[in-house]
């Protein structure tokens, strides 16, 4: 059985403009110690879907259907005081912002022991300790010295080991990773990856990776589920959907990463048009006016998440799937 | 640190200078003649000048000023032309009722506006948040000198619940002691007098408090909503943290240091004595002092009473910004090592 499951899962924000629905069908699902990697443009829902299985949207948005089932309890259910157990205790996650994801006025020792006291009955002395063991961990040097730290002296790196320490001191089952190397410098951004598959390894953990970023997904995740406009269009494990993308948006994506070998005088690919307002998103798939295999049906009907034929264990949301024997 | 006191503490000695010597000079230029003042209607010119002489008043304006600062550099700030009473010793006299003024109008300012914002801030646009935007601007737009007599109209002629003037009832008046009557009365044990003083204290305090709730308030609430909208407040929730204690330790935390700022700068000014709130309750402080010998044209006293203010403005300033460094780890006034 999966370790976290998202069924049809549609987020909705009520704004004076209309209701937007910024998760519109979200399916996928993680395995124990598996790194499932969510791949979308800005404005896709990656993030809006994280918040919505941390229960952690901000009002007034919420979960207007669908199901989120976590080891067998379904999440959407849970009262504040049961989710507050779950948060931090059996999912764990890091953000976007290290320079501000940190409380600038505690020290970053005592932002981890918090983390521990909140769901474990022990000793400040004790929690301290596993505090300092935890960013030892996660590759602080002297960590006994920088947990007296306060977040403005360490780096965006060093930041970001510290929430990773904050979010996996409690063991955590799965780790929900929001762009966790967006904000930091290429040679910090590849140390970040190799400590979070570092410690899946270790932890056997499971690990929600949000990203846009193609090559942080085929440097460390095993499954891939690409978003757009709010909804999963196709899922594959990694290695398969970048040999062979079936949707013709996943292909697009692939095509416009820039490449050492590309003929430098040629423009770069991108997918043309942009990405439909939420608002106006009408009754077919929604990519089908950038799409160069659009058909009619393709603007009348939205086509269903379906496993592709004879690959069972991927699935796509498109009518004319690219490249399928 | 130290060394940051040091050199704040060397500006303020400039600042303060400047301030004498304005007053010096407008009190000299705009007010009425103290000889006319202090003899009355029937004095004569020759009596006058007579007057004029033995306080140096006659001598060339730059020669009263030499002189007074070569008092201030002494500690002498000049006597009374009324009772000839030193200046200071007047200011001493005057200067507890003052504070005690002052800090129960800050207390019932940060305790109710600190409060009032925060419910408004965590319940936006809720009964909270109107509640606290009408007591805001009611706060902040009502004149003092309105909001004393209506009060004062209300508790003590109509409902006649709390006297209306004074500190305490003079028979009841401690003798000796700090001159803070709340906290004589209660060192004494004497609770009848403190539950007297504290009756006399409560509509002065509520008048003065007003305009600093209604400051404190909306600051708290904009302050408290942007670091509601904090990542860190995020990051908390994240780790599983209670929702009270994230609005409390960490939104709060973090939203008081520009309160705190606020609250340091209005008990300054609330310290320089409230001059329209003691005038209305007849309040024995520094501020109804000052008017006072501002429309007797006592100089030497409106210039000792101006000078206090400079000085704990100053003060208040510099230990607003030392409590910032203590509060904010990111602040330091000295130069980062390393």
């Amino acid at each position: 059985m999966a370790l976290l499951e998202v069924q049809d899962l549609v987020t909705e924000f009520p704004t004076r403009a209309g209701v937007v629905r910024a998760v519109n069908g979200v399916t996928f699902s993680v395995d124990e110690g598996e790194i499932l990697a969510v791949v979308g443009e800005s404005g896709s829902g990656k993030s809006v879907t994280a918040l919505s299985i941390m229960g952690l949207l901000q009002d007034p948005g919420h979960i207007a259907h669908g199901s989120i089932t976590f080891d067998g309890r379904e999440l959407s259910a849970l009262s504040d005081r049961e989710m507050e157990e779950v948060r931090g205790n059996q999912i764990g996650m890091i953000f976007q912002e290290p320079m501000t994801s940190l409380n600038p006025v505690y020290r970053v020792g005592d932002q981890i022991v918090e983390a521990i006291l909140t769901h474990e009955k022990i000793g400040k002395k004790e929690a301290w300790e596993r505090a300092v063991e935890m960013l030892r961990v996660v590759g602080i040097p002297s960590p006994e010295e920088r947990a007296h730290d306060f977040p403005h002296q360490m780096s965006g790196g060093m930041r970001q080991r510290v929430m990773i320490a904050m979010a996996l001191v409690c063991r955590p089952k799965l780790l929900i990773a929001d762009e966790p190397t967006t904000a930091l410098d290429v040679t910090i951004q590849a140390q970040i990856l190799d400590l979070i598959y570092r410690l899946r390894d270790a932890y056997h953990m499971a690990v929600l990776l949000i990203t846009h970023d193609l090559g942080v997904v085929s440097e460390v995740a095993d499954r891939a589920v690409v978003m757009y406009c709010g909804r999963t269009v196709e899922e594959a494990p990694v290695a398969e959907l970048f040999m062979h993308p079936h949707h013709p948006y996943t292909t697009g994506l692939l095509q416009s990463i820039p490449r050492l070998e590309d003929d430098s005088s040629e423009r770069l690919y991108a997918i043309e048009g942009t990405v439909p307002d939420p608002l106006e998103v009408g009754e077919g798939c929604p990519f089908a006016n950038r799409c160069a295999y659009a058909a009619d049906r393709c603007r009348s009907e939205l086509p269903a998440l379906s496993p592709v034929p004879g690959e069972g264990h991927r699935s796509i949301r498109c009518f004319y799937p690219l490249e399928v024997h | 640190m130290a060394k940051y006191v040091l050199k704040r503490l060397m500006m303020a000695v400039l600042v303060l200078f400047g301030v004498v010597t304005i007053v010096f000079i407008i009190m000299r230029a705009f007010s009425s003649d103290p000889a006319a003042s202090v003899l009355g209607q029937h004095a004569t010119a020759e009596s006058m000048a007579a007057w004029r002489a033995s306080y140096g008043l006659d001598k060339p304006l730059w020669e009263q000023y030499v002189s007074y600062l070569a008092g201030l550099l002494h500690g002498d700030l000049g006597y009374s032309y009324y009772d000839h009473t030193s200046v200071a010793g007047q200011i001493m006299g005057r200067f507890p009722a003052t504070i005690e003024l002052a800090v129960c109008a800050i207390l019932i300012a940060g305790v109710f506006g600190i409060a009032l914002g925060v419910a408004a801030a965590v319940h936006k646009r809720s009964f909270w948040d109107y509640f606290s935007t009408v007591v805001s601007l009611v706060g902040v737009s009502m004149p003092v000198f309105w909001l004393g007599i209506l009060l004062i109209i209300l508790f003590a002629g109509s409902l006649h619940v709390l006297p209306s003037t004074g500190r305490i009832d003079p028979m009841l008046q401690p003798v000796g002691g700090t001159g803070f009557y709340l906290l004589d009365t209660l060192l004494s044990g004497d609770f009848e007098a403190f539950g007297n003083a504290l009756a006399h204290m409560i509509l002065p305090s509520v008048t003065l408090a007003m305009y600093s709730l209604a400051i404190i308030c909306r600051m708290t609430r904009s302050s408290m909503l942007d670091t509601l909208d904090e990542d860190y407040v995020r990051t908390a929730r994240a780790k599983g943290v209670r929702r009270r204690r994230v609005q409390t330790h960490h939104a709060l935390r973090n939203a008081m240091l520009p309160v705190t700022t606020v609250i340091g700068l209005e008990l300054g000014s609330l310290l320089g004595g409230a001059m329209l709130t003691e005038t209305i309750f007849a309040w024995p402080g520094i501020g109804k002092l000052a008017v006072d010998a501002i429309q007797q044209s006592d100089y030497p006293v409106v210039q000792g009473v101006v000078l206090l203010i400079g000085v704990i403005y100053v003060l208040m300033n510099i230990v607003v910004d030392v409590v910032y460094a203590y509060l904010d780890p990111r602040i330091t006034y000295t130069k980062e090592e390393g």
